[in-house]
């Protein structure tokens, strides 16, 4: 089984006026290999990177990923996904014995779009749904959480509570820019910007990047005294038509089901841990708890209300601040959640380490999607 | 079958048929037109930061491993080979030699150029072997270019210079 031998990151940051996006990059690639004690011109065996050529900002990214990598000459692809995809690519590559040591490569320089409205509307299918309006597309997110309320009696009380813990959460990690000290209260009492959905349950957009290395098995017992272990991991997709979708999160239940089963987890909400789950809308975590079985879909609200979900709580979910409190990290977000599950894994959370040996990170491929992807983290 | 196929003839010789713009206009076929403001606004960073505000001094600047030695051009903050942080900037010459070559006579659209473009990769002097700049030549007929001539950059007057890759408007042959 592949471990995780090395991590490296550079940011979270609201806007990176010094840096460029090949920079950071290069910071987030030095950290990893030092951390993992290697050599990527001598030890690597192969580069994958994850980006969406619409959030770059120019066409063929793959093209332009070599160097600050120390992938020059060397084997490399990418993957126009979140870094979840390439995570499970090299996996893939290691288990097919392609590879022996891979690195895993996902930034966001969400700072360099100017018209990030227009860029996700951009996503949208041209034909069917492009041209039916101009507003801004996070409706998309809100006619989902419109949905998934009323079916299932979601309290606007308990959405303000996920804001409320992973906002809180990020105070104590020095890497979240969104951190803040609120209230239930004044997240209800602030503005909405797409009904039912307020402002403050957005997260906002942050620059940065992470790096992965992964080696086989053998290999990582024999360069690290701490591998952690990728025990699961999986991925699925609904369908691409908007209208004809579950709007439950059926992407996140399927992929957590390949990766649970992938690492023989049977009752998850019992064996796992710690979980980093994509929250970049509030009333997503609670989704995605239901959808990865670490609550009943009726029972979530009131879990999320006793702090069941709480850094001190039975199962801490977005321990990290999440992205409400990390940040929008675009083909990042499943990084920052494994970087979160990593760190926590290794004792390396600082004033934020919690107990636990077994973790879940999970991402969604954002609006207007119902994509995503899970991996299950051990040590 | 095809449907929705309209009376569309394509000589066996032809590698393609487009649509004209008569069967846009007309409706022949069957769209939705969308022109979505897509607008970016890329941080240059550290190195290429130095690299424009040099330009509007008129000069061109690399970096420099001691490690391998090259001179690399355009700079980085790493040397992408030994993979490690650069150690020093140089200045170097707005003179070179073309390496590669080549006279374009249309534009991204197909559409004849009113004047054909030379555009070229040159080698810049004190960069190492391989470290150029893509760039255009001027002031030159196009038939009298040649792998291994030796140009000079021509610059924008300092006034109008805005830090860009266009602050040197062409190259120019060197005489002598
Ligand atoms: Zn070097």
């Amino acid at each position: 089984m592949p471990a995780v031998v090395g991590v490296g990151y550079y940011g979270f940051n609201t806007n990176t006026p010094d840096m460029s996006w090949k920079e950071i990059m290069y910071e987030a690639a030095v950290r990893a290999y030092e951390d993992a004690g290697i050599d990527p011109r001598r030890d690597v065996d192969s580069f994958v990177t994850c980006a969406e050529d619409f959030y770059e900002g120019f066409a063929i990214f793959d093209e332009f990923v070599p160097d600050q990598l120390g992938a020059v000459v060397k084997p490399t692809c990418t993957v126009c996904a979140d870094f979840l995809y390439g995570l499970a690519t090299a996996y893939m590559q290691i288990e097919s014995g392609l590879a022996d040591i891979a690195v895993v490569e996902a930034h966001s320089k969400a700072s360099d779009m100017k018209t990030f409205g227009e860029i996700i509307r951009h996503a949208m299918d041209p034909i069917w749904l492009k041209g039916v309006t101009r507003a801004h597309p996070y409706y998309f997110a809100a006619l989902e959480m419109s949905y998934y309320m009323n079916k299932y009696c979601i309290s606007e009380e308990a959405i303000a509570e996920v804001v409320v813990k992973n906002k809180g959460n990020a105070i104590l990690n020095e890497s979240a820019p969104y951190g803040a000290k609120l209230t239930v209260e004044s997240v209800l009492n602030s503005p909405f910007v797409f009904y039912p959905m307020r402002k403050i349950e957005i997260a906002e957009r942050a620059d940065g990047a992470i790096v992965f290395v992964v080696a086989r098995d053998e290999i990582a017992r024999k360069i690290t005294d701490s591998p952690v272990w990728i025990k699961g991991i999986g991925w699925w997709s609904e369908t691409s038509s908007y209208d004809t979708r579950s709007f439950e999160a059926l992407y996140a239940y399927k992929a957590g089901k390949m990766a649970y089963k992938m690492a023989g987890i049977e009752v998850p909400v019992k064996e796992i841990d710690i979980a980093e789950i994509d929250d970049r809308f509030a009333f997503k975590e609670l989704q995605h708890i239901v959808a990865l079985q670490l609550a009943g879909k009726f029972e979530v609200c009131e879990l999320m209300r006793e702090g069941y979900f709480s850094r001190n709580g039975s199962l801490p979910v977005n321990v990290s601040g999440g992205n409400l409190g990390v940040g929008n990290l675009l083909e990042a977000t499943g990084a920052q959640k494994s970087l979160e599950v990593v760190l926590q894994l290794r004792r390396e959370a600082g004033r934020r380490q919690i107990d636990c040996e077994l973790g879940v990170a999970q991402c969604w491929r954002y609006i207007p999607t119902a994509s995503g992807a899970v991996a299950v983290f051990g040590v | 079958m095809a449907v929705g196929k309209k009376e569309i003839s394509c000589p066996p010789s032809a590698e393609g048929t487009g649509l004209s713009d008569a069967d846009i206009s007309q409706k022949n076929v069957t769209y939705f037109e969308d022109h979505p403001n897509l607008a970016y606004s890329w941080t240059a960073g550290q190195a290429m930061s130095r690299f424009l505000n040099e330009l509007k001094n008129g000069k061109l600047i690399a970096t420099k491993c001691e490690k391998c030695r090259r001179v690399i051009f355009p700079p980085r903050i790493y040397c992408e080979l030994c993979y490690k942080p650069i150690d020093d900037w140089v200045y170097i010459k707005d003179t070179g030699v073309v390496q590669t070559f080549s006279i374009s006579f249309i534009d991204p659209d197909a559409k004849p150029l009113e004047k054909p473009v030379i555009v070229a990769v040159i080698t810049i002097d004190g960069a190492s072997p391989n470290m150029g700049i893509m760039h255009i030549i001027d002031e030159v007929e196009p038939e009298k270019v040649y792998i291994g001539m030796r140009v000079k950059a021509v610059w924008r007057p300092e006034s109008e210079r805005k830090g860009t890759i266009t602050d040197i408007k062409y190259w120019k042959p060197l005489e002598g």
